[in-house]
């Protein structure tokens, strides 16, 4: 007996050979409000792309699987397919344009209009606007969200909360909606237009509309969910009525992973000094934003950093390397360091591998060779000759093929030669790459962040034990940022959650993982 | 709080203030009689404004100051060649020029729109090479074609070797056609009414348009292309359609300038006219993404009475009559530059707030 | 198979550009059917070559830290119109006023460029539009100036007025041709300039073995991806403002040179339209917006100056139209055109 709105069948999505959903299956009711959680990279975007028919999709080959709506079997090829079908879809980051007004942008594109002795000879698109009816609309749209929003305010001067309602409401002004999906949408607002909207999404499903609900704040899924989903490496692990299930097992659903043993030993470092004390650091990424934070980092060991996307995780050592506005204190080996600048770090010996291999951490359109040796290069003059008794150094490209080849076989770095460009290798040799420009710094403080973000199983082995080989045996120091708790509990000694832009709480890596999945979701709460 | 008010409204019209100081110490300097002033005045007015008016609707579509308006101006051109070498004079010339500059000017913006449409981010440079690029293809068309190719009956208007078209075309017989159909003469100024009524008639439908559909979607895409194709808006077409707009309305605005003026001068009047435009627009308080018709009426006004009276002054202050002539070049160039350093600083700190550092392409 | 080895070769020179090679290459097997004389017509390449080149390589730098094509030209010819002024002004003759000039030109180089480059770090992604209208203006502004400035040099100022500087400078007496004739080759009609080419030899070594050294490395991976040299400690508007330096420097020296050729100073409106062609040029031999070598540079300016000299000549016999004009306009901006519509920012991401 199934008066299923939407009925998604055996799912599946890979990208360039690496699959993110395996197979997915879910369905909603008219009126039922789904909460669907996971890890970042779990595969809820990918999920809402396909149903959204987001054009990443399309051209990467689309989705394998069925997509029923209103149980007739859809093709979603394109966002218009979705639009047609009645699925509308609220992202993240607003798509509204900012010079109009709420109303002009509930209407953007489906404006009702007039027609004039004009448009009839040049075509539609010269139609006057009819711009009662377009209040009007609008008014009623923004009635159904239930808030008071000025229909008249341009979007660039609402607070984040009426823009997001805006958003909503946008969406309920289409006549055939039928799903609606929202993607964290109180990520950005405050508690109160939080309360608001949440009382709103119940009444948008007591009229009828099925709501997918995404959000980290497993709170907000009690409150409002009938049912919740939890996805983990492209499968549903749980799908489960609402009443019938807490926070902890969510959680642990969401995180607890069946991996292998830890790959080590228990080491203690409480004798060994401290290499680097952070007190309250404050960086400004966006997104990412450091409120805050504080901890005492001790020499020798690999310390790992985890939390969920936009608590400020990333920002800690973006933050500390110069490459965003950051205050606080920063002391390394007993002296204050110099945060704003780059080169001032740098100098100190301490390397970052980037979260944004392609953006931050590569010369895409140059060698290896470059890649490996610039940093080196510029910061410890090193891979120079001198000529003419010392007056001109030029690139010792001799020393530099030697370096980039020595790399190229430790860190089995799968490449034509020393003089390929970085842009033509695949996403887990770039990263080693990006290795391999720190290493050859000698380094001996390394903060690495998000080193296995988007590259395949294989690879990512490789990249932790280049990382825990590099720890032991030259004693560097490591500061790993990952969002992925078990990949972090594999190598380091201690793991910090970052939560808010500050620490939520510090364990050894070898306790239970739910007492990590425990700090990461009181984020929300 | 009115006080901070006042310093912002300062501020926004700063150029335009600064031309008003000019003007006000150039005026007494010149020596000129206020009757020659306001003539002046009102035959520039009627003579620019519609050029520059075709500069508004890429600005309202994002695509910046349009440096290919010249390709209507040639386009403009070509027509009157045409309707002077089959001997239509008076107004049915020139609307037969305006029609026949129609195709042309359509040819000429989707080419340049197209083109835009491909060097995203840096329309404006790529628009004024355009303008050279094509300017090559018209001395091609014109100087070589004409002739051996596309008929010319008249060897009035040919070179005396015999294809190609003289440098200077008389267009004698329709000068001031239009403003002189209906003129009234109030206190000694001579006021063309037929080109006012044309102007403000494109007032109004630069106006309605902005009420359009179409101008909607403009609108949209000026402000976020990526919104504006996710809500379904064929963002492309709809660039190349303000461009092609804009380009047949200064095809218009040429035609009207030129038979104010009386003569073409073949390879040189368009050179010009674009930068022209663009300073007298810039002048009226306008940026690069945000110009209305008041900012044209109140540029072109105060342009053109630089313009009159920058020499003399010039002569009188220096005692050397090019002082004031290079003055006036410099001023133009240099209120484009402003306007294009402003913008450029604007979108470049908006650009480092999103992106946190220095990060940019 | 071989023949996609020549389709790949056409796409990796660029279409535009293989259809420019070929139609130099007929010019040059047209030139003797049509009476032209080849050793007068490769005397002129050489020649216009040597006048030119340099104002090409001072595109060079600000290509290489990714400030884009130097439309800003005029801004370092004044720098170098400044210098070759003063030297004549205080009475220096022959080769010492050359050797002046370029000392004096330097400062204003130096300081112009800190200045402009300054500027352009403020409108970063903007610089190629404000390039070239500062460059538009200070070209104005200095007309103003020449008129003003008190030279008093009776070969430069207007006779009867006995100030204000005149349009066209003569240097003869001063610095024309002494790179030119310095160790002259003559072969019948064929004279090569060979002082001219070795200095130009010279300053290209220099830039070349400058981008070899550690801030040449820097400067090239700026341009490349301005926030991964950020990451690696590098100031980034210090070695784009340093660029822009190099570039105004060499645009002055190119102009002098420039001078030394042609046998004139030119001033006022002149600088205007000296940009344009230097940034087709090098774009004709084989640079984009954001890549540039010193043999794109030495290709470039051979092309671009061969189908300058060769198309009135041949063009002219043929069908007795001078049309080289109207091609040059159409081949150089089209040049442009082309690699402004190129995709060029997909650095960050493919």
């Amino acid at each position: 007996m199934s008066n299923n709105v939407l009925e998604m069948k055996n799912i599946k999505k890979s990208y360039y050979g690496t699959t993110v959903l395996h197979d997915i299956n879910l369905s909603l009711k008219e009126g039922e409000i789904v909460g669907l959680v996971g890890e970042n990279g779990a595969g809820k975007s990918t999920l809402m792309n396909i149903l959204f028919g987001d054009e990443v999709i399309a051209s990467t080959g689309g989705y394998e699987g069925e997509i029923l709506i209103d149980g007739k079997v859809e093709n979603i090829g394109s966002s218009f397919d979705a639009l047609n079908l009645g699925i509308g879809m609220v992202h993240q980051e607003f798509s509204l344009i900012p010079g109009f007004t709420a109303t002009e942008n509930i209407l953007f594109n489906r404006e009702p209009s007039k027609k004039s002795s004009i448009s009839s000879i040049f075509g539609d698109r010269l139609d006057t606007l009819d711009r009662k009816k377009m209040k009007d609309i609008a008014d009623s749209a923004i009635d159904k969200v239930g808030v008071k929003i000025n229909d008249s305010m341009l979007v660039a001067n609402m607070p984040v909360g009426h823009k997001q309602f805006t958003e909503i409401a946008r969406e309920i002004s289409k006549d055939n909606l039928k799903v609606l999906i929202l993607d964290e949408p109180t990520a950005v607002l405050t508690e109160k237009e939080a309360t608001t909207l949440l009382m709103s999404i119940k009444n948008l499903a007591s009229r009828g509309i099925a709501i997918i609900f995404i959000s980290h704040r497993l709170n907000e899924i009690l409150d409002v969910c009938n049912r919740v989903v939890v996805i983990r490496d492209g499968f549903v692990v749980k799908d489960s009525d609402i009443k019938s299930i807490t926070i902890d097992e969510i959680t642990k659903c969401m995180i607890g992973r069946e991996v292998g043993e830890r790959k080590r030993d228990d080491r203690n470092f409480d004798g060994k000094g401290v290499i680097m004390s952070i007190k309250n650091l404050y960086v400004d990424m966006p997104g990412e934003n450091v409120k805050g934070f504080n901890i005492d980092i001790y020499d020798g060991e690999i310390l790992g950093i985890g939390g969920l996307a936009g608590q400020g995780k990333l920002g800690i050592p973006n933050g500390i390397m110069g490459l965003y506005d950051a205050e606080g204190d920063v002391e390394y080996k007993g002296k204050k360091l110099d945060i704003t600048k780059p080169i001032c770090t740098l100098e100190e010996d301490i390397a970052f591998v980037s979260e944004d291999r392609r953006g931050v951490g590569l010369l895409l359109d140059e060698s290896l060779e470059w890649n490996v040796s610039f940093l080196t290069m510029q910061v410890k003059n090193k891979f120079l000759k001198k000529i003419l008794g010392g007056l001109i150094s030029y690139r010792d490209n001799d020393e530099i093929k030697k370096v980039t080849d020595h790399y190229i076989e430790a860190l089995n770095i799968k490449c034509t030669g020393t003089k390929q460009k970085a842009r033509e290798l695949s996403g887990g040799n770039q990263q080693k790459v990006c290795l391999a420009k720190a290493f050859a710094m000698a380094p001996k403080f390394l903060f690495v962040s998000e080193p296995t973000r988007g590259i395949d199983v294989g690879a990512k082995a490789l990249v932790l034990d280049a990382l825990k080989g590099y720890n032991v045996k030259h004693g560097t120091t490591v500061v790993m940022v990952s969002s992925e708790i078990e990949e972090l509990r594999q190598i380091c000694d201690r793991i910090a959650i970052v939560s808010d832009g500050k620490v939520a709480g510090i364990y050894k890596a070898s306790e239970p993982v739910e007492k990590f999945g425990a700090l990461m979701i009181g984020a929300g709460v | 709080m009115k006080n901070f008010d006042l310093k912002k409204f300062l501020a926004d019209r700063s150029v335009p203030i600064m031309f008003i100081i000019i003007c006000l110490v150039c005026i007494p300097l010149s020596g000129f009689s206020t009757s020659y002033l306001f003539n002046e005045i009102v035959t520039r007015v009627a003579r620019n404004t519609f050029l520059i008016l075709s500069l508004l609707i890429p600005i309202m579509a994002g695509m910046g100051l349009n440096f290919g308006m010249t390709l209507g101006a040639m386009a403009g051109e070509i027509a009157l060649i045409f309707s002077s070498d089959w001997q239509i004079w008076g107004i049915p010339g020139v609307v037969l020029a305006m029609i026949l500059s129609i195709p042309i000017s359509i040819l000429l913006g989707a080419l340049c729109g197209t083109l835009l449409n491909m060097s995203r981010g840096r329309e404006m440079i790529t628009s004024y090479i355009i303008s050279f690029f094509i300017n090559g293809i018209y001395q091609l068309v014109v100087l070589y074609m004409m002739g051996p190719i596309i008929p010319i009956l008249h060897e009035s208007i040919k070179l005396p070797r015999g294809y190609g078209i003289r440098n200077t075309v008389s267009l004698l017989n329709l000068r001031q056609c239009i403003d002189n159909l209906i003129s009234v003469n109030i206190l000694g100024v001579k006021i063309p009414v037929l080109s006012f009524i044309i102007i403000i008639a494109l007032c109004l439908f630069i106006v309605w348009f902005t009420k359009t559909k179409l101008g909607q979607d403009m609108r949209a895409v000026g402000q976020n292309m990526e919104v504006a194709r996710a809500a379904g808006i064929n963002v492309d077409r709809t660039r190349v359609l303000s461009i092609i707009i804009s380009t047949v309305l200064a095809g218009f605005g040429m035609i009207l300038y030129l038979q104010n003026m009386g003569n073409i001068a073949t390879y040189s009047s368009h050179s010009q006219i674009g930068m022209f435009c663009i300073a007298a627009l810039l002048v009226g308080g306008a940026s690069v993404d945000k110009a209305s018709i008041g900012n044209v009426f109140l540029g072109v006004i105060l342009f053109h009475l630089m313009f009159i009276v920058a020499p003399r002054a010039g002569t009188v202050i220096t005692g050397d009559s090019m002082i004031g002539e290079y003055f006036r070049v410099f001023i133009s160039y240099g209120v484009i530059t402003l306007a294009l350093v402003m913008y450029e600083a604007k979108k470049h700190k908006k650009k480092k707030m999103k992106d946190g550092g220095d990060n940019e392409e | 198979m071989k023949e996609k080895g020549i389709k790949k070769f056409i796409h990796d020179f660029g279409v535009p550009r293989f259809i420019i090679l070929c139609f130099l290459i007929a010019l040059f097997i047209l030139a003797p059917f049509v009476g032209a004389d080849l050793p007068t017509q490769v005397t002129n390449l050489l020649n216009r070559f040597s006048w030119n080149a340099v104002l090409v390589l001072a595109m060079v730098p600000m290509i290489h830290s990714g400030c884009g094509l130097n439309f800003g030209l005029p801004f370092g010819i004044i720098a170098g119109l400044l210098g070759g002024t003063i030297s004549i002004e205080l009475g220096y003759t022959g080769v010492l006023s050359f050797v002046m000039a370029i000392l004096f030109a330097t400062p204003f180089a130096i300081i112009f460029g800190f200045l402009y480059g300054t500027l352009l770090n403020h409108i970063k992604g903007g610089e190629m539009m404000v390039a070239t209208y500062v460059g538009f203006s200070a070209v104005s502004f200095m007309c103003m100036m020449w008129l003003l400035l008190p030279y008093h040099s009776p070969t430069m100022v207007w006779g009867y007025e006995g100030k204000g500087l005149r349009t066209t400078i003569s240097l003869e007496g001063f610095y024309d041709k002494v790179l030119s004739s310095f160790l002259e080759i003559k072969i019948g009609n064929l004279s090569v300039p060979t002082g001219a080419i070795l200095f130009f030899a010279l300053l290209s070594f220099i830039m070349w073995s400058f981008l070899k050294t550690k801030t040449g490395t820097a400067m090239t991976a700026v341009g490349s991806n301005p926030v991964f040299a950020k990451a690696s400690g590098i100031n980034i508007d210090k070695i784009r403002t340093l660029s822009v330096i190099m570039s105004t420097w060499l645009a002055a020296i190119g102009i002098l040179i420039y001078e030394q050729g042609f046998g004139f100073i030119q001033l006022y409106m002149a600088p205007f339209n000296m940009a344009l062609p230097a940034v087709s040029a090098i774009l004709i031999g084989g640079a984009s917006v954001n890549k540039a070598s010193i043999a794109n540079v030495i290709i470039g300016t051979l092309l671009f100056q061969g189908i300058v000299t060769m198309t009135p000549t041949v063009m002219n016999s043929m069908i007795h139209m001078d049309m080289s004009e109207v091609i040059r306009i159409i081949v150089s901006n089209g040049m442009i055109l082309y690699a402004l519509t190129r995709k060029t920012d997909d650095r960050r991401d493919a």
